[in-house]
Order: C-alpha cells, then structure tokens, then sequence
C-alpha cells in the first residue's frame, strides 16, 4: 500500500532521516520505534506531506506522493493523526470531526461517517458539542482519531498516541489502536512505549538516528535482547 | 459641563448605539484577517476609502445605487486580495514589523493616489434619507440603516463561519495552521479568500458611509485609529471582544459628545483606551476567540 525508497529529509541544515525504505501492506498495522529524536515523527510528517523530503522515492497505491501538493495527500487516503493530538481547541468536537470531512469526497458521506465514528465512539457524540480543549487527554486522543476517520482513510498513521497520558489512559488509547485495527484501516504507529506497541502491531522498524537498524515481526523483535535492553527497560 | 438626563443624554446614547454597529462592522473585518492570516491591515481604512469612491463613481455614472454598492464591494474584495497577493503573501514567512511596514507603506500609496486621481475635494453621492423624530429627538435614516445593515451584516458573516466548512475552516486556521494540509485545506487559498471577505466587508462599510460621510483622499485618518483601538481594546483578533469594544468606544464618543464639547467625545474615548489598556494589555477580552 504505501512505500517508502531511500528517503532523506531534514529540517534547514539538520538532516533528520537517511535514505529510509519501508513498506506498509494492506490490513498491516505497522509499527517505527526508536528512541526519543530518532526520526520517528520526521518520517511520518514525510508521508504525510507536512515535510517534503530531500531525496527518495515515495507512494501510495502506486501513486507518486513526492509529486503532489501537501493539502493533496489526504485524498490519496493517507489520514495523520499529528503528535500532541493537534485538535482545533476551541472549535466543537463536532467541528473537528467536519474539517476531518473537509475534503470533497469526504463531505458528500459528512453524515454517514459522523454517524459511523460516533457509533465508533459513543463518549464523542455525548460531547459533541464541547470546545475540543476541554476534553481530557484520553478523549482529546479519541476525537483525533476520529478525525482522521472521517476523511474516509484507507491508512492512519499515528503519532505518539500515547504521549502525556496517564498510565491507565495509555492502556485506553492501546485500545482504541486494536479498534481501529479490527475496523480494517491499515496503521501506520510511531511509538516511544515500546513493550506496549508490540502488542498491537504486525510488524515493526527500529530506527536509531534517522535510520532503519533492524526490522522484522512484532514477536521477533519484543523477544529480542537488544531491543529488551535498550528499549524496553528490561 | 452640563450632563443630564433629558432628551438630549438620550438622543446622544441612542446615536452612540447606531455609530457602534457601523463601527464593529469595521472592526471585524480587520479581526477576521488578524485572526485568521496574523497580519494587520493598516491601510484598512484606506481600503473602505476606495470603496466609497468606487461607489460614489459608479452612481454618479447613472448605476442605481444598490448596483453600485455591489459594485463598491466586488471592488473592495478584489483590493483585499490582490493586497493579500501582491503585498503580503511575499513577506508572510518575515518578521511582524515588516508586514505592518508594507500594509502602512499601502495606506500612503492609496492615499496619494486618491489624491492625484480624485482631487482633495469633498464628494459626496447626494443621497439623503432624512431623519426619524421620535419624541422631539431626531435621528438620522442612514445611521438607522447603517446600524441594521451592519448587524445584518455580521450575521451574515457569523453563520458563514459556523455553518460552512469554508468559515469552519477559517475558524480552524486561526488555531492551527501549521496542521491544514492534513485536513486537505489549501491555506494559501483560504488565506486569498478569507482577504476577499475582509476586502467586501470594507466594502460593506463604505456603501454605509457614503450615505453619511462626505468623501476625501484623507477620510481613512478619521476612521482607522478608532478601528485600531476598538480592535486593540477588544483583543486583537478576537472578534467578539471587537463588536463590544465598538459598542463601549461609541458610547464613550457619543455621552462625551454630548456633555462636554463635540471634539472631546473622541479625546474622552481615547483616555478611557489608554487606561483600560494601562489596566489590560491583552484588550478586556483577552486573544482570539
């Protein structure tokens, strides 16, 4: 579904991701871990078209994502859920679901896939009403989600969702991965809780300085002593 | 100083309330684009300044009016883009005091050329409305349709950005906008349009003030300080705190108008500004809304 040849991209004169390959096939939930300023986030801004890349091939069903404009990508199926959830704060919970549904092809369905994510997620139609900055963290992580949900993606990529939550919220949001998993989206997870993302995922790329280091099944590389040690405190 | 309550206080806060909806309609214009491009436009008065020429010429050249008010409005939409276009977009990514030099550099540009072009007289579109005497006091028919046309207006403008998912997009980039792109927004797109509403509610305003106000090169001096403060005093960008701000200047003018001499109304409205702000720098609604 989505691949990734030789990708380098930086930031100004910082080079951030050295000539990153992967691949995401359809129905995978795939996970990049590495530790904090390893990339991770860098390369799904990449995918996502918030950061264009310096070198590299990259694209999506075949179609060449490199050449389209940022604002374009989203239409390709590509929906990013951004590190810090990102939800318009002072907007409703319903108004950020309708810019989730900004694109064409996604208004024409608005009704029907608030109907969907909101059977999704119950907890969102009962707030649907509410500034999104007053929800907690844990349904600030659900409406971005859903947000993303409504463009009608066939990819979520997904960044950090575990970041500033409490611990027995982190499990929640865990959760909501699963969800979203057995709902049929492909995922795409960038994550720092690595014992816990290797539960939920098919596969998984280390990164370590802005490039791949190991790759491999989700059950090989939790078993591995390296990754143990390193990443999983153990 | 003879201040009390007769007909005349009550004539005085009654026209205070009519000068506040042309005055807040003003003020949300330059809101809108603060809020939304983060840009101020100091020329904005400059702006409803060639609308009303735009409209004055149009009617003069035989267009009924209401033609020639849509016409100073697709004008003034126009100016706000190409003013987004030409002037701001290629200093956007710079430093605030470049943006503030370049949209001041346009006040003077549009300044002088109204000059050369028009002349230094007074003009006006000789219309006159007459006014309404509701218990020996007399109010103007033009300050009453301005204040409806100016409400109506800000409605029209409200259900826009609640209704739309153009107006919840701008909403929404006035938050964020470094995150657009992965909601499928083209910014620099909403920014061209979000300018062109910005231009036709100048535009809006001028069709007001031409039924008012006599029109000169130099009328944007009269106006654009008191939009500034009304914005400032309300939070700048924040276009709530922009529609009570106008409401609170206009009165402060009108009763200090009408209990000392005329010219201090505005001398009173600048001294309660300096202190509410001594007091509040953020404006006494705080940033955007």
């Amino acid at each position: 579904m989505l691949e990734l040849h030789s990708i380098d991209a930086g930031y100004g004169g910082f080079q951030a991701l050295f000539g990153v390959s992967m691949r995401v096939d359809a129905g995978e939930a795939v996970a990049v871990i590495g530790a904090n300023g390893a990339g991770k986030t860098t390369l799904l801004r990449v995918v996502s078209g918030l950061l264009a890349p310096t070198a590299g091939r990259m694209t999506m069903q075949g179609a060449d994502l490199i050449a389209l404009a940022p604002h374009r990508i989203v239409e390709t199926g590509i929906a990013h859920v951004p590190e810090g959830r990102r939800l318009f704060p002072r907007l409703s919970v319903e108004d950020n679901l309708r810019m989730g549904a900004y694109i064409p092809a996604a208004r024409k369905k608005f009704a029907e896939r608030l109907d969907y994510v909101y059977a999704l997620f119950p907890r969102l139609k009962e707030r649907r009403g509410q500034l999104a900055g007053t929800l907690s963290g844990g349904e600030q992580q659900m409406c971005a989600i859903a947000r993303t949900l409504m463009s009608g993606p066939k990819l979520v990529l997904l960044d950090e969702p575990s970041m500033g939550l409490a611990p027995v919220i982190v499990l929640q949001v865990f959760d909501l991965v699963r969800r979203i998993r057995a709902e049929g989206y492909t995922v795409l997870i960038v994550e720092q809780n690595v014992s816990q993302v290797l539960k939920v995922v098919d596969r998984a790329y280390l990164l370590e300085v802005g490039r791949i280091k190991v790759s491999g099944p989700a059950a090989e590389l939790a078993a591995s002593d390296d990754i143990r040690k390193a990443y999983m405190g153990i | 100083m003879d201040c009390q309550l007769d007909i005349f206080f009550v004539e005085a806060l009654v026209n205070g309330l009519l000068l506040a909806g042309l005055l807040a309609l003003l003020a949300l214009g330059l809101n809108l684009i603060f809020g939304v491009i983060d840009v101020v436009w100091i020329c904005y008065a400059e702006v409803v300044m060639v609308g009303m020429y735009g409209i004055h010429y149009a009617h003069k050249g035989g267009a009924p009016f209401l033609v020639a008010a849509l016409f100073g409005i697709a004008l003034t939409a126009l100016a706000g883009v190409l003013l987004h276009y030409l002037v701001i977009r290629p200093v956007l990514e710079t430093p605030p005091i470049n943006q503030l030099l370049v949209t001041g550099g346009v006040l003077f540009f549009l300044q002088a050329a109204a000059t050369m072009a028009f002349g230094i007289e007074f003009r006006n579109v000789g219309i006159r409305l007459g006014s309404l005497t509701v218990a020996d006091m007399s109010f103007s028919w033009s300050r009453i349709l301005a204040f409806l046309v100016a409400l109506g207006g800000m409605l029209g403008l409200w259900l826009f950005l609640k209704r739309t998912y153009l107006g919840t997009a701008i909403r929404a980039i006035a938050q964020d906008r470094q995150i657009m792109p992965l909601m499928g927004v083209d910014s620099r797109r909403l920014y061209l349009v979000t300018s062109a509403i910005g231009g036709g509610l100048a535009g809006l305003a001028a069709t007001l003030m031409v039924l008012q106000y006599d029109i000169y090169p130099q009328i944007g001096l009269q106006f654009g300080p008191l939009i500034f403060m009304i914005c400032v005093l309300g939070g700048l960008g924040n276009m709530i705190g922009g529609f009570i701000a106008a409401f609170i200047i206009s009165q402060f003018i009108a009763v200090g108008s009408s209990c000392f001499h005329t010219e201090w109304g505005y001398a009173v409205a600048f001294l309660f500004f300096m202190v509410a702000i001594f007091i509040r720098p953020q404006g006494l609604f705080g940033g955007k809304s």
